[in-house]
Order: structure tokens, then sequence, then C-alpha cells
């Protein structure tokens, strides 16, 4: 079974969890920038929870498909169709041998990921199939799809295929078939707030009274120069009380570091290993995939965390993800 | 140990400070602690980043509380100072020293030129000067295989290019500032390029993929182009 990309769509990539391990070498992290809705297209098509997915960013990609296959499209809402019919999000969809999806654009967030059943067929690259455009390795050949592209897609899995009987049947002649279930929305990030919870980091107390106070209380523009590397915020400049000569170190996805223009930079996925510059702070892990959702042009505002709420909060993200999962498995063992 | 040692790194990791500056104390302490993790990960460990002065430690919080560990965050801080009760104070030296060929000058080495006038050296004498001396690998980072070098000499130190170039080979050696380093893959840069290594500084089909390791020692070895293009052909 295959796709055939005929239209690539703005930065479609494929993707998986990331890639560990390897940072102590220079390899960037990479994978899908908003975790939870990767994992969850997954297991809505009876995957593992970490196999690659397509990942599509403000305009998504037109795909003809080869072979009956099940699909999930999760995160941001895009306007994607079916052979002209709309289709939703968060559900898995049997969609026919022959049938174009065209994702069109995205309505609300920034990106999605559509999982296939049994996953794109790319290799692994030291441990991983997420995309590394700089390095041309991982994903499909290294670099964004293009139109023309042969996406081949593995043999689906036990649960992949009851989940499919499901859905199969009635209803031949239609180009797709969508389950009349989907995930629960109270299981999801708040993908509608605009706050987002950030750890102080270790020179936030070297920053000046003023811009400490003013870095919780602004309200920062996301700019246009922002993408799967970082963010690029734009607002009242942030001021260290003296300039700080820092040594290069290890940062994380989420390290917020201000450069000195006083511009915050959130570091995301595609980021380098290591970075000196001040870090003000760290967005708690459970909000970056809502940091994943916001676009260019919107904003965004900090508000502090304790580390162990943080962790708490993202403890409490998983069960949720957990119950998710709990959720499909009955279902797919339904009669 | 004094409690500003340790630092969180977002609710995933923390950040350990072995030193304050970039000297070979710190440096062997920095590897002591990233080797003996390595080689001995605790439970809930995903990887091991060492840095010029500080180790980052990730895990893998879901991991531990689903062990009934309430903050895991304390529980990682605690691991970890009971480890570095134990590390050795000296380590033992075992470094590696890895011979990196170049050769220096011409289209592969442009700016050998600019170096040599800024310090008010023949082209001859920056090459034996950047070639008698042994680096250490500070940490990897930046690219893959980029490794972040120390001990240049002093006599040719010189400032990065004001306009940088939009693309460099992978192989190029260049000085920028009071740095020296190889470009492992081809990127935009503006340091100033005096020669070029045929040998790959990264295999994605290695294990490790990266030539150099932080720790390691490097020597460089002017090579003529003959030889450059009988190794590019061996190492393809």
């Amino acid at each position: 079974m295959s796709v055939e990309v005929l239209q690539p769509g703005l930065c479609t990539t494929i993707q998986d969890i990331g890639r560990y391990g390897y940072q102590q070498y220079g390899v960037i992290v990479s994978g899908a920038m908003d975790p939870v809705a990767f994992r969850l297209a997954n297991l809505l098509v009876g995957n593992p929870e970490n196999e690659a997915a397509l990942e599509m960013t403000l305009i998504g990609p037109k795909l003809k498909f080869n072979g009956d296959q099940l699909i999930a499209i999760c995160g941001g809402e895009f306007s994607a169709a079916i052979d002209g019919k709309r289709i939703p999000s968060w559900r898995p969809i049997l969609v026919r041998d022959g049938s174009v999806l065209e994702c069109g654009h995205v309505e609300k967030g920034c990106r999605a990921y559509m999982a296939f059943a049994g996953g794109m067929d790319v290799p692994y690259v030291l441990g991983s199939r997420s995309t590394y455009i700089r390095a041309g390795v991982g994903g499909y050949k290294g670099r964004l799809l293009k139109k023309g592209d042969q996406l081949q897609v593995k043999q689906p899995k036990a649960n992949s295929l009851r989940l499919r009987g499901l859905l199969s049947g009635k209803h031949l002649n239609e180009p797709c078939k969508v389950a009349d279930w989907r995930i629960s929305e109270h299981l999801l990030p708040s993908y509608e707030s605009s706050t987002i919870r950030v750890i102080p980091g270790p020179q936030f107390d070297q920053f000046t009274f003023a811009s400490r106070k003013s870095f919780f209380e602004q309200e920062f523009f996301i700019t246009q120069a922002s993408d799967r590397m970082g963010y690029r915020l734009s607002g009242k400049a942030l001021e260290l009380e003296q300039p700080l000569e820092l040594l290069s170190e290890a940062v994380t996805a989420g390290t917020i570091q201000v450069p000195s223009d006083g511009q915050p930079i959130i570091l995301m996925v595609d980021r380098q290993t290591t970075g000196g510059y001040p870090k003000i702070g760290f967005i708690a892990s459970v909000d970056i995939p809502i940091v994943a959702q916001r676009k260019p042009g919107e904003k965004i505002c900090f508000k502090e965390i304790h580390l162990q709420e943080a962790q708490q909060a993202l403890f409490k993200r998983e069960r949720m993800i957990n119950i998710a999962a709990h959720g499909i498995d009955l279902i797919e063992s339904r009669k | 140990m004094d409690s500003d040692q340790f630092a969180p790194l977002g609710d995933s990791g923390i950040i350990v400070k072995m030193g304050d500056g970039i000297d070979q104390k710190t440096h062997e302490k920095v590897q002591a602690l990233a080797r003996l993790l390595q080689k001995h990960p605790f439970e809930g460990i995903i990887e091991i980043v060492p840095g010029f002065t500080t180790v980052a430690v990730f895990y893998d919080p879901i991991r531990l509380f689903h062990l009934g560990i309430e903050f895991p965050y304390n529980w990682v801080l605690a691991k970890l100072k009971e480890i570095m009760a134990t590390l050795p104070e000296t380590s033992v030296k075992d470094a590696r020293v890895v011979e990196i060929p170049v050769c220096y000058g011409k289209e592969f080495g442009p700016d050998l030129e600019v170096v040599a006038v800024h310090n008010g050296l023949t082209p001859d004498e920056v090459i034996r000067i950047h070639s008698e001396t042994e680096y250490l690998v500070h940490m990897i980072g930046f690219a893959p295989g980029f490794p972040y070098l120390g001990g240049m000499d002093e006599r040719i130190i010189t400032p990065r290019r004001s306009t940088p170039r939009l693309k460099i080979p992978a192989g190029s050696v260049g000085i920028g500032g009071e740095q020296t380093g190889i470009y492992p893959i081809e990127s935009p840069g503006g340091w100033q390029l005096i020669g070029r290594t045929p040998q790959r500084l990264f295999r994605y089909e290695g294990e490790p993929p990266s030539l150099l390791q932080a720790g390691d020692l490097v020597r460089f070895r002017p090579i003529s182009l003959v030889e450059y293009h009988k190794l590019e052909g061996a190492d393809s």
C-alpha cells in the first residue's frame, strides 16, 4: 500500500517522537512538534504510538491513496476533504483505494499529524524515522515531501485490522468511511489557551526586576521567523542586570533563551543541541503542544509554574493519553 | 558540594555544573561524570550531554512517576549526588589522540593568506603552528560531529569574516577568533577557511556516528592535494 503526493503542502515531513541518545554527538532531536496529537493519531489507527506519521504545517498535502487505508488526522483543524467531502479530525477514517485527500489550509492551530495504519515505511536513522532536513537524513529521503513522491505504508497489524473491520462492510462505494466516535475533547491539551506555563530558568534572577515582571505580564507576538527550530517572539525587550558571558551547554525543547536584543526565542524540536544565551525560563513540557499549535502572528503570554507542579501536570496528561488508549482498545475488541 | 551545582533543565533534565571556566580540571570532571553515567545509567535516564563546564542529564519524569516516585526531579537529584560522592577526585587520563589529515591553502583554504597577513606570518608558518598544536575536544555541538576544540595557538587568532559565506563545504577547517574547528556537513559560516580534510567526521551508519567525542585530543597533519584525493577515495 502507498500514497502518492499530488501536492506537498507547505512543510510536510515524516516524523516520529524524535531521535534520542545522539545529542552528545551534535545530532538534533527532531520529531513531532505536538507529540500529544502525534501519539493519539497513531493510537486511533491501531498503531504503536511511535509509528512514523506525516506532519503538515499551515497548508497540508494533497494525497492519492493506493489501496484501502485506515488513517487519522490529529492536531490543528485543517479544511481536509476526501473527494470533496469534508472529514473531521481525531477520528479513524477508512479511505478507499483511489480516493484523493486534500488537506487544505489550517483553520485552527498550526499543524496536524496524519497517521496511517501500519505506519510510513521509511528506514530508521540513528534509532528514529524523523526527518532531519539540514543533514538530509531520516524521514522520506531526508527532506520535505515533493510532488510525485510515492510513500510506502507498512502492513497494518492486528489492532489496525480490527479497527478497520468496524468501518468496512457497508457503504462500499463511498470514497471514505468516518468512525462515529472520536477522542474526547477533555482528554486533549487546552489548545485554545494562550497562557503558557513556564518554569523560571537558571538566569531568570539575572534579568532586571522590570524585565522579570514584564516577562510574565506582557503579551508576546510570534514572529514570521518561527519554525520547527524555534519560535522567535517580539515584545518589550528583556534586559539583564549586566551582560553575561555564558559557555555553550545543552538546551531542551521549550527553553526560552534571550539573545542580546532582548527578544526571547523558544527552542523547539529542530533546535541545535547546545546554546549559549541566557535562559530566562522553560516551557512546561505539558504546554509544548499548545505552543506548537500557535502560528506566526498570534500572541502568547507566560505564567509561572513550579517545577513539581509542571511534572505533575505532565503525568496527569499522560494519564489522559492512557485513558484514550484504553478507550480505543475497548472499541477495538467490540464485535 | 554547593547547591548551585545543580539546576533544572526544564522539567525533564538537570544541568550539573562541574567548574567555572574552560580548564583541564573542569574538563576532566565533566568527562568523569559523563562517562560514569553513560556506562551505568540509572532508571529514567534518557541521555547525557557533556558541555564545556556542565553535564546535562535528560530523564523521563513519566517513567519515574510510573515507578511511584512523587517528585522525579528530587529523586534524580538525590541519585546524582549519591553517584558524585563516589566520583574519583582525578580521572584517569586515557584520552585518544585522533589525527586529522588536512590539505591546507589553495582552493581548500581561501583565507589562509588572510590569517597569515593578520598575524604577520607567512602561510607556511600558519600551517606549521596550526598543525603542531594538540587540541582538546571540549564538546560536540552546533552540527553533527562538530568539535569545539580548545588549545589554539594565540599567534594565529583571526577574527571571523565580516560577511559569512552561505555555503561552506563539508570537511573545511577554519579559524574563528580564538577557536579552530572542522565543518562536518555543508553549512553557512563566518570562519576563515585555511584547509580541508578528506576525513568524514560523521557517519549516520556508524556507532558511534561521530569520529570525535568529547575528551579526545586532535592533531592536524598537513597533506598534499594528491594525498587528499587518495584519502578521499578511501574514505567514501
